[in-house]
């Protein structure tokens, strides 16, 4: 089995699944790029390189590039899912989403609910994620909290190439709304990838290190970074178990639950502002379902309440970094 | 109306200001010196110096992505605006926007925006305090070719005609929005004349041409100041470089980036001044050398500068909490 880049595993979900089935789209700004200009057509790929190579297999009527029009985007592509058609909306950087909220969480998410079961909106809303790379407050936030409380909404965010293309073939042979959210610091990591179609459940974490002192429950780009503070811990003697939930809606309650009961410990780790986090939502539940598990109170690394800064230094600070989680990871082993 | 020398002066500093820190923007880029990505203006310095020559500090501008022209263009600082486009303390947001976000309040610069679309309903609202408390100041909205896209745009181009404010919305058309030409995401073809149907008058203009943008300009502010509502430039002009520094714009051809290059607005100005004898070469040649110089320091002080306290991280998130 090949290694593959997390952008380049995402390319082969969309492409094999795109041969598969004549009505899988994909629609953004720069999808393509190059249209109406005077050189090649198809050279831009979307600005991350992860559509490179699917205008020219699938030409200008799968792979449509829009004016800069977020609402119609991601309108149009809701529109076209409850007709028939399986839409993959690009939304450059998640952050955008202020500007087409509506049609995502008023239209999309709520078709099916709000008439009777009758509908289906197999769409997918690609959208790049995090903070690291000095882009600023308006490039630079996940936001995934935000789609994790709309009921109607799956929640997707894959920690590496793997999942990537397996969460996303999963996306599009549903038939609900899914927001897939990319990783911008994780486009150039490594995994071994399967080269044939294979398909990651929604609401199955993963147990991504087992350990018996402590749990550490990451998300998305966050999910590398507790992994590697692990590997420090051991060599402290501290076992530490890293659940990736892989998708926040539906969330695997139950391998947190049972990874908690082995450990007795909890660290979350979110690259969010706190409130109304996925850790303040992870830590809620485990506190009420899992309360007797626990010998320490559970702890949270998050960003602060705070916009994105653009300075190296602040967004360095800004991020859940290896410090601040074996920091947080250590006082709670400390606790009795 | 015939400019005063000194007004020439200023005119030909501020667009040769903007040539030569974009300039020195690519090369600290290059250098590795400015984090993150950096949008250049060069190509379009009439556009925002014609625009925004007879505007005063009390006059307020909304920009873009694409904003180190517009910034400099309205007086900003280039020392502040260098020292926050590499993320150092001192910078004129000390450090925490970056380049798509640099603001200067008291220059009337309300913000680049890094969101596309994002300038004109502020501009609307900023508009809409000039005429409340009947200032006789106008507001100008900045925005691209690809932005005349944005839902944002129509709405507050609407907006600005039925509460008839004195907003000025400028579209800089530099015949693309990212990698993606004007002639194929603009339906209709014409930015001027989707803002005539929302009932304001729109002029296309020759961004090229200081002089052609400075009038249009001239016209535009007249209507405003009269209270008869908004008023809309599309000015046509030329992306030297790519969307962002380093861009390898395979989608243009090579003699499309040399026809670029040939709508210089710089060779145009001097030619036209110093052919009518309104300035002599010499003193244009003394512009640039002070201009190069205080470039020069602006980027040496940035390099040095130390970055900002990481204490200021959760500084300013609300005035009081
Ligand atoms: C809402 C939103 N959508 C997309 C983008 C990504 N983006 C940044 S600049 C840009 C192109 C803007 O084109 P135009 O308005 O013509 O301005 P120019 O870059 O030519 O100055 C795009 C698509 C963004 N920043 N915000
Ligand atoms: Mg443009």
């Amino acid at each position: 089995m090949a290694k593959k880049s997390y952008r380049t595993a995402i390319n082969d979900a969309l492409r094999g699944e795109m041969r598969r089935n004549p009505d899988i789209i994909v629609l953004g700004e720069d999808v393509a790029g190059g249209q109406g200009a005077t050189g090649d057509v198809g050279v831009v790929g979307s600005v991350f390189g992860v559509l490179g190579g699917l205008y020219k297999e699938f030409g200008p009527t799968r792979v449509i590039d829009t004016p800069i029009s977020e609402s119609a985007i991601v309108g149009a592509a809701a529109g076209a899912a409850l007709t028939g058609l399986r839409p993959v909306a690009e939304i450059m950087f998640v952050d955008f989403v202020g500007v087409c909220f509506d049609q995502i969480y008023n239209q999309a998410a709520k078709f099916r609910y709000m008439f009777g079961g009758k509908a289906k909106t197999p769409m997918i809303i690609r959208a790049t994620i995090g903070a690291g790379f000095r882009a600023g407050a308006q490039h630079s936030q996940s936001m995934h909290p935000l789609f994790t409380m709309v009921p109607g909404l799956k929640v997707v965010m894959p920690s590496n190439a793997y999942d990537a293309k397996g969460l996303m073939i999963e996306a599009l042979r549903g038939d609900d709304p899914v927001i897939y959210l990319e990783a911008k610091t994780l486009y150039d990591t490594e995994v071994e990838v399967p080269d044939e179609a294979y398909r990651v459940p929604f609401g199955e974490a993963r147990v991504a290190r087992e350990g018996k002192d402590i749990t550490l429950v990451a998300f998305g780009p966050m999910v590398p970074r507790a992994l590697a503070v692990a590997e420090t811990l051991a060599k402290d003697g501290i076992s530490a178990e890293v659940v990736d939930p892989r998708t926040t809606s539906p969330l695997d309650e139950d391998t947190i639950l049972e990874s908690v009961e082995k450990t007795g410990r909890l660290v979350l780790v979110d690259e969010s502002p706190p409130r109304c986090s996925l850790a303040s939502d992870v830590a809620a539940i485990v506190a009420d379902k899992g309360f007797k598990f626990l010998k320490a109170p559970i702890k949270s690394v998050t960003c602060p309440h705070t916009p994105v800064p653009f300075a190296p230094v602040l967004e360095d600070e800004y991020m859940p970094n290896p410090r601040r989680i074996e920091a947080a990871v250590r006082a709670v082993m400390k606790f009795d | 109306m015939q400019l005063s020398r000194d007004e020439l002066k200023r005119a030909y500093k501020r667009m040769f200001t903007i040539r030569a820190f974009e300039e020195r923007v690519e090369k600290e880029f290059a250098a590795g010196n400015i984090p993150g990505f950096a949008h250049v203006y060069l190509g379009q310095e009439a556009s925002g110096v014609g625009v925004c020559h007879d505007l005063t500090d009390e006059d307020l501008i909304g920009s873009t992505h694409r904003g180190h022209g517009h910034c400099i263009a309205k007086g900003c600082d280039v020392k502040g605006m260098m020292l926050e486009i590499m993320g150092k303390a001192g910078g004129l947001c000390g450090g925490k926007g970056g380049s798509m976000h640099i603001a200067d309040l008291s220059k009337g610069m309300l913000g680049a925006n890094a969101i596309v679309g994002g300038a004109p309903p502020i501009a609307v609202g900023a508009a809409l305090t000039q005429k409340y408390k009947k200032t006789g100041r106008v507001s100008v909205a900045f925005s691209g070719d690809g932005a005349s896209n944005q839902g944002t745009v129509f709405e507050a181009m609407n907006m600005a005609v039925v509460l008839k404010v004195p907003a000025i919305f400028v579209f800089e058309n530099n015949g693309y929005g990212e990698h993606t030409a004007a002639s194929y995401s603009v339906g209709g073809g014409s930015i001027a004349d989707r803002a005539r149907s929302f009932g304001m008058p729109a002029e296309v203009v020759d961004g090229v041409d200081f002089f052609a943008v400075h009038e249009a300009m001239g016209r535009a502010l007249e209507h405003c100041r009269a209270g008869t509502g908004p008023y809309a430039l599309e000015i046509r002009c030329y992306r030297f470089l790519g969307h962002f520094v380093g861009d390898p714009q395979a989608y243009r051809t090579a003699d499309e980036l040399k026809d670029a290059r040939s709508h210089d607005p710089l060779p145009l100005f001097r030619k036209k001044v110093t052919e009518a004898k309104l300035l002599e070469a010499s003193e244009l040649d003394a512009i640039e050398k002070e201009i190069l110089a205080e470039v020069e320091d602006a980027a040496q002080t940035a390099i040095a500068a130390p970055p900002p306290d990481i204490k200021s991280l959760e500084k300013d998130v609300y005035v009081r909490y």
